[in-house]
């Protein structure tokens, strides 16, 4: 009998935890009774409410506190009437839905005065802070820090002593401390105060010592004060440093990807091709294509998408190879301009097909939200798994290039073309599995684009010049020098970016590789040997 | 032989076509302006004031083909970054035509054009000083890109940058002007780029006989440039530099400092391709960074491959040609252009390496090689 009431209780309160929107039936009840019951009756009311609803009451007493709580005359339902911009609009109370305007006449106000506006704002942390899961209590903390009054700090000073969670009692010592520093009028207690907020980067903290640093009388604590701003931003001016690495990273491994199936066609048939950025975009239509084919499996369409890219756009390059750039051997020049024919044709294909609108592909939840390391630094997990698909995909080619037979024979047919042929090297097929697999990549490049990007007809064209520079930076037939090469300009990016603006960023790069170009014509890793004129 | 000689002389050589194409668009010239000016227009004789502006913008095009041809037909530089020297010889202009407004601008200030005025900018900065001077302004529309065209050729040629590698820098030098042409903060109008010109040495711009005298003009420079190109490739200089394109290690091995000669065909051609900016804006009545995007540079040099490279006349010829489908294809079916310019690049890379000055050529080739056949075949 005990443990089947256990049980309902549990699941009770499993339902009031999920389905905001109907609270339990005895709840219900006192809900009822709150709109019923006189003003001096109300607190005990609401104890109980806490007692039998806890977290999901937490709208209820905001609400309320707030002044938004009214019922419905007829049935005695409660409802939230808020007033935005002048407008009155009403919404349900737990679930937060905006339902029908009622007239004025059919509602009344839940009546509240000081004292229980003072139990609700205690009721209020109190739930946040009892919270089972410790991330939840840590998170209620941290969004208690930057109004603490002395209730909070005193709900906060009792919870502490049940507390075992390590960072949990933490935060919490920090909050004490943060009162201690405002309001403690021991010299002493402040400083050990101050002690304990030097190690922390939350934006409060930092606000209160700023605010404190002017208001401080006693001159060794202000100077502790001081010295411990000092401390806080040169920690958070480090983070902002690894921050901005990230961010370069990030813009690097784009660049990666876009460039290095371009360096591997450049390196082996010396031929530019201009469609490579179409490539880029055919491999971001697929992605999308696919994601509107599984609409239902969005989570999985990656891992579909990804070859699904590499096959299109492979299939695409040697198409291209087979037609038109096996007929222009040893022409480069007309090679560029035959293929960026080729991509003016397939940008109007897309467009014709797609319309010249641009499409948004979903993101998968596992690769939405972010990193969140500490208040400073926070990194998006889309950029993170785009950093590691990158070094992937670079891992991959790298073994392909090195280890099988079809690396031996590119490498071959880059070094010397006339002696891999005379060897027996069949390099017109080489080439068309070598373009095939550069525009495969290219693809590749595409799906991770799309995670970070609108997918339009233009998505290629945006890449393809800063492609062309990496592989030049970095030195044709060298995929480290591509590498290399994409992580630096990445990086010169972003720092470059907040001291002049994102376009005059990019207009120094451009002028710097120009320059570098006259100073080192192969790059920064030219090929050796006796191929290499 | 004297110059004029050389010029006129028809021998056997690359140019030989120019003198009668000439004649050919000299006439044409004088024929539209006559009957633009003087045939009434209700005749079907009559040209339409539309029709010659067109046809001026048509003849800024071939010019801007005809310095590409000068640097890739005779010296094997692709240069990508074409379209940059053209919007700053039309920039020059626009800055020339923009002072001209005066005081008729929208907030009517007498010295600031208008979206100075806009960004709240209180005096004219530096670069636009001395640009109400006509002499000044056409002084400026050859010296900067000539410059730029010289440090850029400078320090690419002297480093011996050559092949797509050169290619791709000069797309990124357009590209990287196509960035910062678009900031506000350059003063130079923007996303925007100048325009509402009012007038020009005093003529409304609007005019008929404004605009055919631009047109006359657009055809005269055209012509005078055609033919001192010309006679500059059958100069001394004009060996050396086809010398270069077909071997340029032998031609330095020989003695030539090769590097200086690429450097002054491309001021040249530089030049060149400013001066067609200059034309151009007045009559189009706009510039904005757009002239310096990659795609319009890299359409100029399939104008000069669709017409024939190394020839001048097949230059223009080229530009006038795509020019006019673009304008046919982009009233009737504009999604049916790029199909055709992509299917242009590809095909004429393909099937006309000469072009359609190379069409006679490859005819002739082939009708010989048919005789030939013939005879061999004939004893059996």
């Amino acid at each position: 009998m005990r443990s089947s009431v256990f049980f309902i209780a549990c699941f009770f309160c499993l339902v009031s935890s999920f389905s905001f929107a109907t609270p339990v039936q005895n709840t219900q009840d006192l809900l009822t009774k709150l709109t019923k019951v006189k003003l001096k009756k109300v607190i005990p009311v609401l104890e109980q409410i806490e007692a039998e609803g806890g977290e999901s009451m937490l709208p209820l007493f905001q609400n309320m506190l707030e002044g938004q709580l009214y019922y419905i005359k007829k049935n005695r339902e409660l409802v939230a009437i808020k007033t935005i911009d002048g407008q009155k609009q009403h919404s349900q109370v737990f679930s937060g839905e905006v339902i029908e305007s009622l007239p004025k006449k059919a509602t009344k106000k839940v009546r509240v005065n000081n004292k229980i506006r003072r139990f609700l704002r205690d009721a209020i942390s109190r739930i946040k802070l009892s919270s089972p899961d410790p991330e939840s209590r840590e998170k209620a903390i941290l969004s208690l820090l930057s109004d603490l009054d002395q209730d909070t700090i005193k709900t906060i000073i009792q919870l502490k002593q049940t507390e075992d969670n390590e960072s949990v009692i933490d935060i919490m010592n920090v909050a004490i401390a943060m009162d201690t520093l405002k309001n403690n009028s021991d010299a002493g207690q402040r400083l050990a105060s101050i002690q304990i907020l030097s190690d922390r980067l939350e934006v409060d903290v930092r606000n209160l010592l700023v605010k404190m640093e002017i208001e401080e009388q006693d001159q060794k604590v202000k100077s502790a004060i001081t010295a411990a701003l000092r401390l806080i931003e040169q920690r958070a001016a480090n983070y902002q440093f690894v921050n901005k690495v990230f961010f370069g990273l990030s813009l690097g491994s784009v660049l990666l990807l876009a460039a290095i199936g371009l360096a591997i066609t450049f390196g082996v048939m010396g031929v530019i091709n201009m469609a490579h950025g179409e490539m880029i975009m055919l491999g971001a239509y697929t992605t999308y294509v696919v994601q509107l084919l599984m609409p239902n499996a969005i989570d999985y369409s990656l891992w579909v998408a990804i070859p699904m890219a590499f096959l299109v756009s492979g299939s695409m390059g040697v198409l291209i190879e087979r037609l038109v750039i096996r007929h222009l051997h040893g022409r480069p020049l007309e090679t560029l301009l035959a293929t960026f024919g080729i991509s003016l044709i397939l940008q109007q294909l897309v467009r014709t097909v797609f319309s010249p609108l641009n499409r948004q592909v979903e993101s998968p939840t596992w690769m939405s939200g972010s990193l969140d390391i500490n208040p400073v630094l926070s990194l998006t997990l889309n950029r993170l798994y785009i950093l590691a698909f990158a070094f992937l995909v670079f891992g991959l080619l790298l073994i392909i290039l090195n280890k099988t037979s079809l690396g031996l024979n590119v490498r071959a047919v880059a070094q010397n073309r006339n002696m891999a042929k005379a060897m027996g090297v069949r390099t017109d097929r080489v080439d068309a599995l070598t373009f095939g697999l550069g525009s495969g990549v290219a693809g590749m490049a595409g799906v991770a684009l799309s995670q970070l990007t609108n997918v339009g007809p233009n998505l290629g064209q945006s890449y393809i010049i800063d492609s062309f520079m990496v592989v030049v930076f970095g030195g044709v037939g060298n995929l480290w020098g591509t590498l290399v090469a994409g992580f630096s300009l990445g990086l010169a990016n972003k720092f470059i970016e907040p001291i002049t603006g994102a376009v005059l960023a990019s207009i120094l790069v451009l002028v710097f590789i120009i320059l570098f170009i006259q100073k080192r014509p192969k790059g920064l890793f030219p090929q050796k040997g006796r191929a290499a004129e | 032989m004297s110059v004029l000689s050389k010029i006129f002389d028809r021998g056997d050589q690359a140019g030989s076509r120019t003198m009668p194409f000439v004649i050919l668009l000299m006439s044409v010239t004088v024929l539209a302006s006559i009957c633009n000016l003087l045939v009434p227009a209700e005749s079907v004789f009559y040209v339409s004031t539309y029709t010659i502006t067109l046809l001026g913008k048509y003849l800024c095009f071939a010019m801007l083909a005809l310095a590409v041809d000068v640097v890739w037909g005779y010296c094997g530089i692709l240069s990508l970054g074409h379209g940059a020297f053209f919007a700053l010889g039309g920039y020059a202009m626009g800055m020339y035509l923009m002072r001209q407004i005066g005081d008729r601008g929208v907030y009517g200030n007498p010295d600031l054009p208008d979206f100075m005025v806009f960004l709240n900018w209180t005096e004219l900065p530096w670069y636009w000083q001395g640009m109400d001077q006509f002499w000044f302004a056409m002084i400026m529309v050859a010296l900067v890109p000539g410059l730029l065209a010289f440090v850029f050729g400078w320090l690419a040629f002297r480093s011996r940058v050559t092949g797509v590698y050169l290619s791709i820098i000069t797309q990124a030098l357009t590209y990287a002007l196509l960035l910062a042409f678009f900031r506000n903060e350059m003063g130079f109008g923007g996303n925007n780029g100048l325009t509402d010109f009012k007038d020009i040495l005093g003529f409304n711009l609007q005019d008929d006989s404004t605009r055919i005298f631009l047109f006359v003009t657009t055809a005269v420079i055209l012509t005078l440039v055609m033919l001192l190109s010309q006679a500059i490739f059958k100069s001394r200089f004009g060996k050396v530099i086809i010398a270069i394109r077909d071997s340029e290690d032998r031609a330095r091995f020989m003695g030539y400092r090769t590097e200086r000669y690429k450097v002054w065909l491309f001021v040249y051609s530089a030049v060149i391709a400013a001066v067609a900016g200059a034309l151009y804006v007045p009559q189009v009545g706009i510039i904005n960074p757009g002239e310096f995007s990659p795609i319009s540079s890299i359409e100029i040099v399939i104008w000069v491959a669709i017409g024939g490279r190394g020839t001048l006349v097949g230059a223009v010829i080229g530009a006038l040609l795509v020019n006019y489908a673009k304008t046919r294809f982009t009233a009737v079916l504009p999604e049916v252009w790029l199909f055709a310019l992509g299917a242009l690049f590809v095909l004429v890379t393909l099937y006309l390496p000469k072009g359609l000055m190379g069409i006679v050529e490859q005819l002739k080739a082939r009708s010989e090689k048919a005789k030939q056949k013939n005879f061999q075949e004939l004893p059996s």
